[in-house]
């Protein structure tokens, strides 16, 4: 909403509330002297749409940041709203629904399950999702093609090279239409070729309006993307978006944070 | 999740380690074997008394004499306190209201010849002719001996049809000559096959007159036993009652404590063997229910190790949004169908194992067992599944997806 040059996915208003609104937000490992402060108030805000890399040093706390992002943990404190939805306020079976619904996350080790067929695993998401049986072969199929591996949704994961596997990663995220598509460092166990197909798919995505947030230690898909923000301690240092070949660079990256409060606070949805 | 997904993603939890299901069906398997083996061979020992007994009917009774007529402590009395044809005589002359027939038996054995062929220790019973209406005898060949037969002491016999086909296996045996400890008898008729639970196989076994028997081998007088039929089973109680007194008064008895007989009412002796049999069944039942719990126990035991190592794929399906309730529900279903699984290979193991004879009693498998086994089955594998679903289904889908 902030980024005039992004074009909005279904909207009607003109605004839309941003997908990923985390105000405060600390992470708090362990106690006494094994305490880790993983996260010491991030602030961020993801419009719809938007394609947003996230970079830092090893132990930054971008991993810390994106399970927070996609409900696999809570915060010890902040406030988190995802496309609406406060999200401290939900039970655990309501967090299981926004995983299953709303969020795609695709990972560094790819975690498809071993002796499931490809097909199998993508349809994973929509089986919890209580999608009836044909629907959800349809819709599998479908994710699988997206992906460039209609072909070998009868292969198991370890008949599939990593890049495949990786693939298939992406179109099990996908396949529930979520909000917002989660990827923790996706090429960090790829070699450069399969890197490269992963990445132009991420970026294909992006161009169809999907909201992706991406860690990434490469700083050229670091450069690639709409948005950087680079973490470091804990903190957000850095948030720029893309130096495109048009000139955007006077959006400042403080800009966005402001606006957040009225949201937070008001009508909300 | 419908069930058919809960199942489909279970049963592949089951076949992913096969031998290690296997090991940990083995508890249940055998126990769920047992448990059916013991009450079948239960059920089958409580049959063939039943069959026994039916075989004599449940109106029968049976006396005997319980001394040997001459004891040290009974010298005052006389021979004529042991039962004889006539003790037999004077009850049917009195005609007690309870009682239809009473048909003496003496029993012995001896050498058979026939032709060239012989064959010794022959059950031989001496009886009247009422004997094969009591003991609802048929005869598949020839006829019976009847009351005149026995009045005349004829030398008539109606046989087996194991020993008929022994002696006389080309042709029938009916009209043919025999003969019993040197004389001869003539075979008037073939008994038909009858089944044999008792210690003498009926069908090797001859019937002759009583008269006869005590003629030429046994001996004048004494008979070992009475088999009384009562008018029908309401009146056995009665009858046991209008026979001990009538007893009494042939043979001289005012005391119970000096009655030199015993009354076996068969319905009773049923009854008691029943009982031995069903507490033998419990006992038994309650090791094979220990080998069932040790079973249980090790399926927790190996569900704990499979969620453990399972741990990461749990946390993959909590990523992907599956709830509690269906991480659980997994586990269970695995856990049942691992014990079901274990169940039905006992039942198969029961059904191969009872074909066979098991201390001298031919099992019969109670029905309700195998649906009920089945059922225990599954009832162990949820109840010592549950501990491990629970502890699969309450892991933090963060801290699943970390372990290695
Ligand atoms: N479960 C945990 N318990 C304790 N400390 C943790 C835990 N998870 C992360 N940390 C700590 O939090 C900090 C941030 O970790 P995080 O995994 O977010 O880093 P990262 O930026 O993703 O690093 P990398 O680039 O190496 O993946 C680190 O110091 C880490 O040791
Ligand atoms: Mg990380």
């Amino acid at each position: 909403m902030s980024q005039p040059e992004q074009p909005p996915v279904a909207d009607d208003s003109g605004r839309q509330a941003p997908v990923v609104e985390l105000a405060g937000i600390e992470q708090i490992y362990g106690k006494g002297e094994m305490r880790v402060h993983a996260l010491r108030g991030i602030d961020l805000t993801v419009a719809s749409g938007e394609q947003v890399a996230i970079m830092g040093p090893s132990g930054s706390g971008k991993s810390t940041m994106m399970n927070l992002i996609g409900c696999l943990d809570v915060p010890t404190s902040g406030r988190y709203r995802l496309d609406g939805l406060e999200v401290g306020d939900l039970g655990e079976a309501e967090l299981a629904r926004v995983r299953n619904r709303r969020i795609g996350f695709v990972f560094q080790s790819f975690n498809l399950i071993a002796r499931m067929s490809a097909l199998a695993n993508v349809e994973l998401p929509l089986v919890y999702g209580g999608i009836a049986r044909r629907e959800r072969r349809e819709r599998a199929l479908a994710a699988l093609e997206s992906v460039g591996l209609a072909e070998r949704g009868g292969h198991q994961p370890h008949q599939l090279s990593g890049g495949q596997q990786q693939r298939v990663a992406v179109a099990r995220a996908l396949v529930t239409e979520p909000a917002l598509l989660l990827a923790d460092e996706p090429t960090g166990n790829l070699d450069a070729e399969s890197t490269e197909d992963v990445l132009r798919l991420f970026e294909h995505l992006g161009e169809l309006g999907r909201t992706i947030v991406l860690i990434t230690h490469e700083a050229e898909v670091g450069a690639r993307a709409d948005r950087l923000v680079t973490l470091a301690d804990g903190v957000i240092v850095e948030d720029r978006p893309r130096t495109r070949g048009d000139d955007s660079a006077d959006l400042d990256d403080t800009v966005e944070f402001p606006q957040y409060a009225p949201v937070r606070q008001g009508e909300g949805r | 999740m419908n069930p058919s997904d809960v199942l489909a993603s279970s049963l592949r939890g089951v076949t992913a380690n096969p031998l290690r299901s296997i090991l940990t069906m083995l508890g249940v398997l055998i126990g769920v074997a047992a448990v059916i083996v013991l009450t079948a061979v239960g059920n089958g020992s409580a049959q063939s008394v039943n069959d026994a007994i039916s075989t004599l009917g449940s109106s029968t009774l049976t006396v005997r004499s319980s001394s040997g007529g001459m004891g040290p402590g009974q010298s005052g009395q006389d021979a004529s306190s042991d039962l004889t044809t006539e003790t037999a005589a004077g009850l049917s002359d009195m005609e007690l209201g309870h009682v239809d027939l009473i048909v003496p038996e003496v029993s012995t054995t001896a050498t058979v010849t026939a032709d060239s062929l012989s064959s010794d220790d022959v059950s031989v019973i001496g009886t009247s002719a009422d004997y094969f209406e009591v003991g609802d005898v048929d005869l598949s060949s020839g006829s019976a001996f009847d009351a005149s037969a026995e009045e005349q002491s004829q030398k008539v016999v109606v046989i087996g049809s194991t020993l008929a086909s022994d002696l006389f296996s080309s042709g029938s045996a009916v009209g043919q000559t025999i003969g019993i400890d040197g004389t001869s008898y003539t075979v008037s008729g073939v008994m038909s096959q009858q089944d044999s639970s008792g210690q003498d196989d009926p069908n090797s076994s001859i019937i002759a007159p009583i008269s006869r028997v005590q003629a030429s081998l046994t001996g004048l007088g004494s008979v070992d036993s009475l088999t009384v039929l009562a008018s029908d089973s309401d009146s056995v109680i009665a009858a046991e009652g209008e026979l001990e007194i009538g007893l009494n008064q042939l043979l001289g008895i005012d005391d119970e404590d000096d009655e030199t007989y015993s009354i076996v009412n068969q319905s009773e002796l049923l009854e008691t063997q029943q009982e031995t049999a069903q507490t033998f069944t419990v006992l038994l039942a309650a090791v094979a229910g220990i080998s069932l719990l040790v079973g249980g126990i090790g399926v927790t035991n190996i569900m704990l190790v499979t969620v453990t190592e399972r741990t990461r794929e749990i946390g993959i399906r909590k990523a992907l949004g599956a709830a509690r309730p269906a991480i659980l529900m997994q586990f269970l279903v695995e856990a049942a169908l691992l014990t079901l699984a274990g169940g039905i290979l006992g039942v198969l193991l029961a059904i191969v194992v009872t074909r066979f004879e098991i201390s001298g009693t031919q099992p019969v498998i109670v029905a309700a067992s195998i649906p009920i086994a089945l059922g225990i089955s599954v009832a162990i594998g949820i109840f010592f599944g549950v501990y491990p679903a629970w502890r699969a289904a309450s892991m933090r889908p963060i801290e699943a997806l970390r372990s290695s």
